[in-house]
């Protein structure tokens, strides 16, 4: 609050940077999508998978959601498709592909 | 007030004391030690209640001082030389980060080869790191300018750290007599420190990353503040002649016999003592000599000097360091300030007093004499093989 209040006064217009770069809504990192730097592409075959859920426990960066015990599909906002999952999955249910537009 | 003969080191430490910063982490370098010996004296013998934080490095001081400012309370560190050159990388986060931290400079040279005597390579070194630089002639200035530095950084349109530049034993471990003001008054000039933002309270992040699509933004805004804090320079300044009956110029530069001078001496720190002697015996002579001494180098109070110097025929900058393969960087900035200026003066650079070379009040006169009958800019460097 303090912020906006400063921010106005030293750039004489309103600016949506903070003085300082200082964040002071916390949990705010969700907003910034980092799922773009993505080269490889994890795939989820559901029918491999036998919700042994250690690609879950493995992501490194929490793209993979889960409700009740069990795993959903993947969270490309945020997956850096780094492909730790695919590797430590025992049963190949999650495959690497590349990025294609 | 006290009227006392002190050692310039003791009266910043009695500026520091006034000002009540709550925490002081500082490493010890030749010549800045005194200050904080001073300083540490008082805690010690609890006149002044502060955290010192004796770190073990100038890199760990200026970080230390960092988290300090952070979380929401005035901050105060002094270093020299390699000191200052070891927080280099810290200076920017400093000022990127906002925080109003101040700092005294005892000037000296950097290695190698190895010297400690007084030159000011060290903060032109420390130049484009968005610190406030601010050059101080006399004991009385050091004590009073420390002062002021704190209301220039804590202003809300500036949030910039000010370094107070002294140099090193021709001022920092000399005795003059000094107004030693009372804690009421400075207590009435420098009020309490109101952090912008800080940790302690609401939970925020300070010093994230900046994508290239904000980054240039943040810098923009430091910029800002930096041409900002020209006008709260001066007004700290008029504001302090308003409480103590004293001030230094506008607060950005201080003329000496200026108004008519034809022939312009250009300096920063001590050396402004020497000139002032210099200036009086030529004008005994019949002539048109002044000063324009250079209290603020950044920001560059270029509009300032520009109107100060509107009599001048020519303009004799001293350099007390250089920028290798280019020229003294005063020098250069007197260059820049006046090629867009309707008048034009012929410019003279003289480097001098590198690590403690002797200015004398004859190198002054000379260059003045010089600059009198010259019909070109004259480059010198004040020394003998
Ligand atoms: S590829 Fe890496 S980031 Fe993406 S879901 Fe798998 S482990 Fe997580
Ligand atoms: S590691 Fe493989 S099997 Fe286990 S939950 Fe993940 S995808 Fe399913």
């Amino acid at each position: 609050m303090v912020i906006k209040k400063i921010k106005k006064k030293i750039a004489g217009k309103k600016s949506r940077l903070s003085v300082g770069a200082v964040i002071q809504d916390p949990g705010n990192s969700v907003e910034n999508k980092t799922g773009g730097w993505r080269a490889l592409r994890p795939v989820w075959n559901k029918d491999k998978c036998t919700q042994c859920m250690l690609c879950w426990m493995y992501c490194p960066d929490g793209a993979i959601p889960q409700k009740n015990g069990k795993r959903l599909d993947f969270n490309y906002d945020y997956c850096k498709g780094c492909g730790i999952c695919a590797r430590e999955c025992p049963f190949q249910a999650i495959e690497m592909k590349k990025e294609e537009k | 007030m006290v009227k006392k003969v002190t050692e310039a080191s003791q009266a910043v430490a009695e500026a520091v004391k006034l000002c009540r910063p709550k925490v002081i982490p500082v490493y010890p370098i030749t010549p800045q030690t005194h200050i904080p010996e001073r300083i540490s004296d008082f805690v010690d013998n609890g006149e002044f209640d502060c955290e010192m934080i004796y770190v073990e490095s100038e890199h760990s001081a200026i970080s230390a001082a960092i988290g300090s400012s952070a979380s929401g309370v005035r901050t105060y560190t002094a270093t020299a030389s390699q000191g200052l050159a070891l927080m280099h990388e810290i200076l920017h986060v400093v000022s990127g980060m906002r925080l109003p931290i101040v700092m005294n400079v005892a000037n000296r040279a950097l290695s190698a080869p190895i010297n400690i005597w007084n030159d000011h390579q060290d903060s032109m070194n420390a130049r484009d790191t968005s610190w406030i630089q601010l050059y101080v002639e006399s004991a009385q200035e050091a004590l009073d300018t420390t002062i002021m530095a704190f209301r220039i950084a804590e202003d809300h349109d500036v949030l910039l750290p000010v370094m107070v530049c002294l140099d090193g034993f021709t001022l920092s471990h000399v005795y003059e007599p000094v107004d030693v003001p009372e804690q009421k008054t400075v207590d009435k000039y420098l009020p309490k420190f109101k952090p912008a933002f800080s940790l302690d309270g609401k939970t925020s992040t300070m010093g994230p990353i900046g994508y290239p699509g904000d980054f240039m933004g943040f810098k923009k805004q430091q910029h800002e503040a930096m041409l900002a804090s020209l006008d709260v320079i001066k007004k700290a300044n008029a504001e302090f002649k308003k409480v103590f009956k004293r001030s230094y110029g506008d607060g950005l530069i201080e003329p000496y016999r200026l108004d008519d001078a034809e022939h312009v001496f250009v300096g920063a720190g001590t050396i402004c003592g020497t000139a002032r002697t210099v200036i009086d015996k030529l004008r005994n002579e019949g002539h048109k000599v002044g000063m324009l001494k250079l209290k603020a180098f950044r920001p560059f109070p270029e509009d300032a000097i520009v109107k100060a110097c509107k009599a001048a025929k020519s303009i004799i900058v001293f350099d007390r360091s250089v920028s290798f393969g280019f020229k003294g960087p005063i020098f250069a900035e007197f260059e820049s300030a006046f090629y867009e200026a309707s008048q034009k003066p012929l410019l003279h650079s003289f480097i001098a007093g590198l690590g403690g070379y002797d200015v004398t009040l004859d190198h002054i006169e000379d260059a003045f004499r010089s600059a009198m009958t010259a019909d070109k800019p004259i480059s010198r460097w004040l020394y003998k093989e």
